[in-house]
Protein backbone atom coordinates (compact mmCIF):
# COMPACT_ATOMS: atom_id res chain seq x y z
CA UNK A 1 0.00 0.00 0.00
CA UNK A 2 1.51 3.42 -1.35
CA UNK A 3 1.53 6.17 0.66
CA UNK A 4 -1.12 9.08 -0.63
CA UNK A 5 0.05 11.86 -2.34
CA UNK A 6 -1.02 14.87 -3.01
CA UNK A 7 -1.63 13.90 -7.15
CA UNK A 8 -3.98 10.73 -6.15
CA UNK A 9 -5.94 13.61 -3.72
CA UNK A 10 -6.66 15.59 -6.54
CA UNK A 11 -7.70 13.54 -8.81
CA UNK A 12 -9.67 11.94 -6.39
CA UNK A 13 -11.56 15.07 -5.93
CA UNK A 14 -12.00 16.05 -9.47
CA UNK A 15 -13.86 12.66 -10.07
CA UNK A 16 -15.69 12.82 -7.01
CA UNK A 17 -16.73 16.73 -7.58
CA UNK A 18 -20.05 16.40 -9.32
CA UNK A 19 -20.95 13.30 -6.80
CA UNK A 20 -19.71 15.49 -3.43
CA UNK A 21 -22.37 18.46 -4.56
CA UNK A 22 -24.67 15.90 -5.38
CA UNK A 23 -24.64 14.16 -2.01
CA UNK A 24 -24.17 17.65 -0.40
CA UNK A 25 -27.97 18.77 -1.95
CA UNK A 26 -29.94 15.06 -1.19
CA UNK A 27 -28.14 15.07 1.83
CA UNK A 28 -29.34 18.18 3.53
CA UNK A 29 -32.65 17.00 1.87
CA UNK A 30 -32.55 13.91 3.96
CA UNK A 31 -31.08 15.30 7.10
CA UNK A 32 -34.24 18.23 7.46
CA UNK A 33 -36.68 15.20 6.47
CA UNK A 34 -35.33 13.55 9.81
CA UNK A 35 -35.23 16.21 11.61
CA UNK A 36 -38.97 16.67 10.97
CA UNK A 37 -39.88 13.87 11.99
CA UNK A 38 -38.15 13.87 14.64
CA UNK A 39 -34.52 12.61 14.13
CA UNK A 40 -31.84 14.94 14.90
CA UNK A 41 -28.48 15.50 12.94
CA UNK A 42 -26.86 12.27 14.70
CA UNK A 43 -29.73 10.51 14.38
CA UNK A 44 -29.02 11.05 10.33
CA UNK A 45 -25.13 10.35 10.43
CA UNK A 46 -25.91 7.20 12.23
CA UNK A 47 -28.23 6.02 9.72
CA UNK A 48 -25.26 7.44 7.29
CA UNK A 49 -22.90 4.59 8.73
CA UNK A 50 -24.78 2.12 9.24
CA UNK A 51 -27.34 2.23 5.86
CA UNK A 52 -25.24 4.23 3.70
CA UNK A 53 -27.92 3.85 0.64
CA UNK A 54 -29.44 6.83 0.04
CA UNK A 55 -32.91 5.08 -1.60
CA UNK A 56 -32.75 3.22 1.60
CA UNK A 57 -32.29 5.50 4.19
CA UNK A 58 -35.01 7.91 2.82
CA UNK A 59 -37.77 5.34 2.70
CA UNK A 60 -36.32 4.50 6.34
CA UNK A 61 -37.42 7.56 7.44
CA UNK A 62 -41.10 6.47 7.41
CA UNK A 63 -40.57 3.11 9.05
CA UNK A 64 -38.44 4.40 12.21
CA UNK A 65 -41.34 4.91 14.25
CA UNK A 66 -43.77 2.25 13.77
CA UNK A 67 -43.96 -1.01 11.65
CA UNK A 68 -42.47 -4.02 10.43
CA UNK A 69 -39.26 -4.48 11.09
CA UNK A 70 -38.52 -7.77 8.71
CA UNK A 71 -40.71 -5.52 6.16
CA UNK A 72 -37.73 -2.96 6.34
CA UNK A 73 -34.99 -5.33 6.19
CA UNK A 74 -36.81 -7.01 3.18
CA UNK A 75 -37.29 -3.58 1.76
CA UNK A 76 -33.94 -2.94 1.85
CA UNK A 77 -32.77 -6.29 0.78
CA UNK A 78 -34.87 -5.43 -2.59
CA UNK A 79 -33.78 -1.42 -2.68
CA UNK A 80 -30.49 -2.52 -3.29
CA UNK A 81 -30.75 -5.90 -5.15
CA UNK A 82 -28.31 -3.96 -7.82
CA UNK A 83 -25.69 -4.05 -5.39
CA UNK A 84 -25.05 -7.63 -5.63
CA UNK A 85 -23.80 -6.90 -9.65
CA UNK A 86 -21.92 -4.18 -8.73
CA UNK A 87 -20.10 -5.99 -6.03
CA UNK A 88 -19.19 -9.20 -8.19
CA UNK A 89 -18.65 -6.81 -10.94
CA UNK A 90 -16.07 -5.34 -9.04
CA UNK A 91 -14.26 -8.68 -7.32
CA UNK A 92 -11.48 -8.79 -10.10
CA UNK A 93 -10.60 -4.90 -9.81
CA UNK A 94 -10.51 -4.85 -5.72
CA UNK A 95 -8.81 -8.49 -5.72
CA UNK A 96 -5.51 -6.99 -4.40
CA UNK A 97 -6.89 -4.35 -2.28
CA UNK A 98 -6.13 -6.12 0.99
CA UNK A 99 -7.35 -4.65 3.87
CA UNK A 100 -9.38 -1.52 2.04
CA UNK A 101 -11.33 -4.64 0.66
CA UNK A 102 -14.26 -4.53 3.61
CA UNK A 103 -14.76 -1.02 3.26
CA UNK A 104 -14.36 -0.25 -0.87
CA UNK A 105 -17.56 -3.00 -0.63
CA UNK A 106 -19.43 -1.45 2.58
CA UNK A 107 -19.37 1.74 0.82
CA UNK A 108 -19.80 0.74 -2.89
CA UNK A 109 -22.93 3.19 -3.45
CA UNK A 110 -24.48 3.72 -7.01
CA UNK A 111 -22.21 6.83 -8.00
CA UNK A 112 -19.10 5.20 -6.73
CA UNK A 113 -19.72 2.61 -8.61
CA UNK A 114 -20.45 4.60 -12.05
CA UNK A 115 -16.49 5.85 -11.30
CA UNK A 116 -14.68 3.31 -10.62
CA UNK A 117 -16.20 0.29 -12.73
CA UNK A 118 -13.31 0.65 -14.80
CA UNK A 119 -9.62 -0.74 -14.34
CA UNK A 120 -7.59 1.69 -13.42
CA UNK A 121 -7.49 5.52 -12.29
CA UNK A 122 -6.25 8.67 -14.27
CA UNK A 123 -2.60 8.68 -15.21
CA UNK A 124 0.18 8.50 -12.96
CA UNK A 125 -2.19 8.17 -10.03
CA UNK A 126 -1.70 5.17 -7.63
CA UNK A 127 -5.18 3.81 -8.42
CA UNK A 128 -5.53 1.91 -5.09
CA UNK A 129 -5.09 5.52 -3.20
CA UNK A 130 -7.49 6.54 -5.62
CA UNK A 131 -10.36 4.17 -5.45
CA UNK A 132 -10.04 4.94 -1.77
CA UNK A 133 -10.00 8.37 -1.54
CA UNK A 134 -13.27 7.95 -3.93
CA UNK A 135 -15.14 5.90 -2.07
CA UNK A 136 -14.36 8.35 1.16
CA UNK A 137 -15.11 11.49 -0.39
CA UNK A 138 -18.41 10.29 -1.99
CA UNK A 139 -19.27 8.92 1.52
CA UNK A 140 -18.02 11.80 3.47
CA UNK A 141 -20.07 13.92 1.47
CA UNK A 142 -23.71 12.35 1.88
CA UNK A 143 -22.41 12.12 5.94
CA UNK A 144 -21.74 15.90 6.23
CA UNK A 145 -24.87 17.02 3.89
CA UNK A 146 -27.81 14.63 6.19
CA UNK A 147 -25.68 15.83 9.32
CA UNK A 148 -26.19 19.61 8.10
CA UNK A 149 -29.38 19.14 7.23
CA UNK A 150 -30.32 18.00 10.46
CA UNK A 151 -28.65 21.12 11.98
CA UNK A 152 -30.36 23.22 9.20
CA UNK A 153 -33.53 21.37 10.29
CA UNK A 154 -33.25 22.81 13.84
CA UNK A 155 -33.02 26.51 13.04
CA UNK A 156 -35.23 26.51 10.34
CA UNK A 157 -38.97 26.23 11.90
CA UNK A 158 -41.47 26.58 9.08
CA UNK A 159 -44.56 24.58 8.26
CA UNK A 160 -43.12 21.08 6.70
CA UNK A 161 -46.79 19.41 5.63
CA UNK A 162 -45.71 17.74 2.61
CA UNK A 163 -42.27 17.59 2.69
CA UNK A 164 -42.27 14.05 2.58
CA UNK A 165 -42.95 14.40 -0.95
CA UNK A 166 -39.41 15.33 -1.75
CA UNK A 167 -38.39 11.46 -1.38
CA UNK A 168 -41.31 10.22 -4.14
CA UNK A 169 -40.11 13.17 -6.21
CA UNK A 170 -36.48 11.69 -5.89
CA UNK A 171 -37.94 8.18 -6.80
CA UNK A 172 -39.90 9.54 -10.07
CA UNK A 173 -36.75 11.06 -11.41
CA UNK A 174 -35.25 8.05 -11.18
CA UNK A 175 -38.06 5.90 -12.48
CA UNK A 176 -38.15 8.46 -15.60
CA UNK A 177 -34.55 7.77 -16.02
CA UNK A 178 -35.00 4.30 -16.34
CA UNK A 179 -37.61 4.31 -18.44
CA UNK A 180 -35.93 6.38 -20.74
CA UNK A 181 -32.62 3.87 -20.30
CA UNK A 182 -34.45 0.89 -21.23
CA UNK A 183 -36.01 -0.69 -24.34
CA UNK A 184 -38.30 -3.48 -22.03
CA UNK A 185 -40.64 -1.89 -19.81
CA UNK A 186 -42.15 -4.07 -18.50
CA UNK A 187 -39.90 -4.22 -15.40
CA UNK A 188 -40.93 -0.96 -14.44
CA UNK A 189 -44.76 -1.64 -15.03
CA UNK A 190 -44.64 -4.48 -12.89
CA UNK A 191 -43.40 -2.57 -10.20
CA UNK A 192 -45.86 -0.24 -9.77
CA UNK A 193 -48.90 -2.52 -11.14
CA UNK A 194 -47.89 -5.23 -8.37
CA UNK A 195 -47.59 -2.97 -5.93
CA UNK A 196 -50.73 -1.22 -6.30
CA UNK A 197 -52.60 -4.42 -6.63
CA UNK A 198 -51.35 -5.83 -3.53
CA UNK A 199 -51.84 -2.51 -1.41
CA UNK A 200 -55.60 -2.39 -2.48
CA UNK A 201 -55.61 -6.10 -1.57
CA UNK A 202 -53.76 -6.71 1.66
CA UNK A 203 -53.96 -2.89 2.91
CA UNK A 204 -51.56 -0.11 3.92
CA UNK A 205 -49.17 -2.30 6.47
CA UNK A 206 -48.27 -5.32 4.62
CA UNK A 207 -48.44 -5.07 0.88
CA UNK A 208 -44.64 -4.59 -0.05
CA UNK A 209 -44.04 -8.33 1.42
CA UNK A 210 -46.44 -9.77 -0.99
CA UNK A 211 -45.72 -7.47 -3.41
CA UNK A 212 -41.77 -8.41 -3.56
CA UNK A 213 -43.15 -12.20 -3.91
CA UNK A 214 -45.24 -11.46 -6.77
CA UNK A 215 -42.35 -9.02 -8.45
CA UNK A 216 -39.85 -11.82 -7.78
CA UNK A 217 -41.86 -14.66 -9.24
CA UNK A 218 -43.14 -12.35 -12.19
CA UNK A 219 -39.81 -11.43 -13.28
CA UNK A 220 -38.71 -15.60 -12.70
CA UNK A 221 -40.91 -16.56 -15.11
CA UNK A 222 -40.95 -13.86 -17.81
CA UNK A 223 -36.99 -13.90 -17.82
CA UNK A 224 -37.18 -14.76 -21.86
CA UNK A 225 -39.47 -11.84 -22.15
CA UNK A 226 -37.64 -9.31 -20.35
CA UNK A 227 -33.79 -10.58 -21.43
CA UNK A 228 -34.21 -12.35 -24.86
CA UNK A 229 -30.98 -14.64 -24.97
CA UNK A 230 -28.33 -12.90 -26.82
CA UNK A 231 -30.22 -9.72 -26.46
CA UNK A 232 -29.08 -6.49 -24.94
CA UNK A 233 -26.63 -6.80 -22.29
CA UNK A 234 -26.53 -3.98 -19.58
CA UNK A 235 -23.10 -3.95 -18.28
CA UNK B 1 -43.04 9.90 22.41
CA UNK B 2 -40.47 9.12 19.71
CA UNK B 3 -39.56 5.28 19.88
CA UNK B 4 -35.56 5.38 19.83
CA UNK B 5 -35.47 1.59 19.90
CA UNK B 6 -37.58 0.75 17.39
CA UNK B 7 -35.97 3.73 15.55
CA UNK B 8 -32.42 2.04 16.52
CA UNK B 9 -33.78 -1.84 15.63
CA UNK B 10 -34.92 -0.45 11.78
CA UNK B 11 -31.25 1.56 11.19
CA UNK B 12 -29.58 -1.69 12.08
CA UNK B 13 -31.97 -4.35 10.42
CA UNK B 14 -31.83 -2.18 6.78
CA UNK B 15 -28.00 -1.50 7.24
CA UNK B 16 -27.78 -5.63 7.38
CA UNK B 17 -30.07 -5.75 4.49
CA UNK B 18 -28.23 -3.20 2.10
CA UNK B 19 -24.85 -4.16 3.63
CA UNK B 20 -25.57 -8.09 2.64
CA UNK B 21 -26.13 -7.53 -1.01
CA UNK B 22 -22.87 -5.69 -0.85
CA UNK B 23 -20.41 -7.80 1.02
CA UNK B 24 -22.48 -11.62 0.64
CA UNK B 25 -21.68 -11.88 -3.12
CA UNK B 26 -18.11 -11.17 -2.78
CA UNK B 27 -17.65 -13.60 0.26
CA UNK B 28 -19.51 -16.62 -2.06
CA UNK B 29 -18.01 -15.65 -5.09
CA UNK B 30 -14.73 -13.81 -4.28
CA UNK B 31 -12.95 -17.01 -5.12
CA UNK B 32 -13.57 -17.20 -8.46
CA UNK B 33 -16.31 -19.41 -8.77
CA UNK B 34 -18.97 -18.95 -11.52
CA UNK B 35 -21.71 -16.83 -10.58
CA UNK B 36 -25.13 -18.01 -11.43
CA UNK B 37 -26.14 -16.47 -14.14
CA UNK B 38 -29.89 -16.17 -12.36
CA UNK B 39 -28.45 -14.11 -9.52
CA UNK B 40 -26.86 -11.78 -11.97
CA UNK B 41 -30.24 -11.42 -13.91
CA UNK B 42 -32.32 -10.39 -10.25
CA UNK B 43 -29.21 -7.98 -10.16
CA UNK B 44 -29.68 -6.51 -13.36
CA UNK B 45 -33.64 -6.12 -13.29
CA UNK B 46 -35.13 -6.08 -9.51
CA UNK B 47 -33.71 -2.20 -9.44
CA UNK B 48 -35.96 -1.21 -11.87
CA UNK B 49 -39.39 -2.78 -10.68
CA UNK B 50 -37.71 -1.60 -7.06
CA UNK B 51 -38.08 2.38 -8.18
CA UNK B 52 -41.94 1.67 -9.15
CA UNK B 53 -42.53 -0.43 -5.85
CA UNK B 54 -41.08 2.75 -3.64
CA UNK B 55 -43.08 5.15 -5.32
CA UNK B 56 -46.50 3.17 -4.74
CA UNK B 57 -45.50 2.38 -1.12
CA UNK B 58 -44.76 6.26 -0.71
CA UNK B 59 -48.77 7.37 -2.34
CA UNK B 60 -50.09 4.42 -0.08
CA UNK B 61 -51.97 6.99 2.31
CA UNK B 62 -53.07 8.91 -0.51
CA UNK B 63 -56.94 9.13 -0.15
CA UNK B 64 -57.91 8.18 -3.51
CA UNK B 65 -61.84 7.62 -2.99
CA UNK B 66 -62.02 10.86 -1.05
CA UNK B 67 -61.61 14.50 -1.33
CA UNK B 68 -58.88 15.99 -3.14
CA UNK B 69 -58.90 12.30 -4.71
CA UNK B 70 -55.00 12.54 -5.06
CA UNK B 71 -54.79 15.71 -6.83
CA UNK B 72 -51.79 17.61 -5.08
CA UNK B 73 -50.00 14.57 -5.53
CA UNK B 74 -50.98 14.21 -9.13
CA UNK B 75 -50.51 18.00 -10.13
CA UNK B 76 -46.78 17.82 -8.20
CA UNK B 77 -46.00 14.68 -9.82
CA UNK B 78 -46.61 15.82 -13.19
CA UNK B 79 -44.23 18.97 -12.31
CA UNK B 80 -41.93 16.21 -11.39
CA UNK B 81 -42.11 14.51 -14.56
CA UNK B 82 -42.16 17.45 -16.99
CA UNK B 83 -39.67 19.20 -15.33
CA UNK B 84 -37.30 16.29 -14.97
CA UNK B 85 -37.93 14.93 -19.25
CA UNK B 86 -37.26 19.02 -19.62
CA UNK B 87 -33.93 19.36 -18.16
CA UNK B 88 -33.23 16.46 -16.90
CA UNK B 89 -31.81 17.50 -13.37
CA UNK B 90 -32.48 15.64 -10.37
CA UNK B 91 -32.38 18.27 -7.75
CA UNK B 92 -33.91 20.91 -9.73
CA UNK B 93 -37.49 18.48 -10.11
CA UNK B 94 -37.14 17.17 -6.50
CA UNK B 95 -36.57 20.77 -5.24
CA UNK B 96 -39.60 21.98 -7.68
CA UNK B 97 -42.00 19.18 -7.01
CA UNK B 98 -41.92 19.15 -3.48
CA UNK B 99 -42.16 23.43 -2.88
CA UNK B 100 -45.21 22.96 -5.13
CA UNK B 101 -46.68 19.41 -3.06
CA UNK B 102 -46.22 22.25 0.33
CA UNK B 103 -47.77 24.74 -1.33
CA UNK B 104 -50.78 22.78 -2.65
CA UNK B 105 -51.52 20.95 0.11
CA UNK B 106 -50.80 23.89 3.00
CA UNK B 107 -52.71 26.39 1.50
CA UNK B 108 -55.02 24.95 -1.97
CA UNK B 109 -56.25 21.71 -0.68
Amino acid sequence: MKKITKKDLLAALRTSSPIIVTFLVLGIGYGILMQKHGYGPLWSLLSGIIIFSGTAQFVSVTMLSSGSVIMAGLTALMISARHVFFSISMIGRYSSEGRRKPYLYYALCDETYAMLSKDDGPEGVNVSNYRLLVTLFDQSAWLAGSFLGGWIGTLLTFDSTGIDFAMTALFTTVFIQQWIDNKCHLPAVLGVVATLACRLVFGRDIFLIPAMIIIIGVLTAARSRIEPAGGENHD
Amino acid sequence: MTDYRHAMIVIVVMGLGVLATRIVPVLIFGRGEKVPEFILYLGRVVPYTAMGLLIVYCLRDVPVFEAPHGLPELIALSAVAATYIWKRNTILSVVIGTALYMFLVQSIF
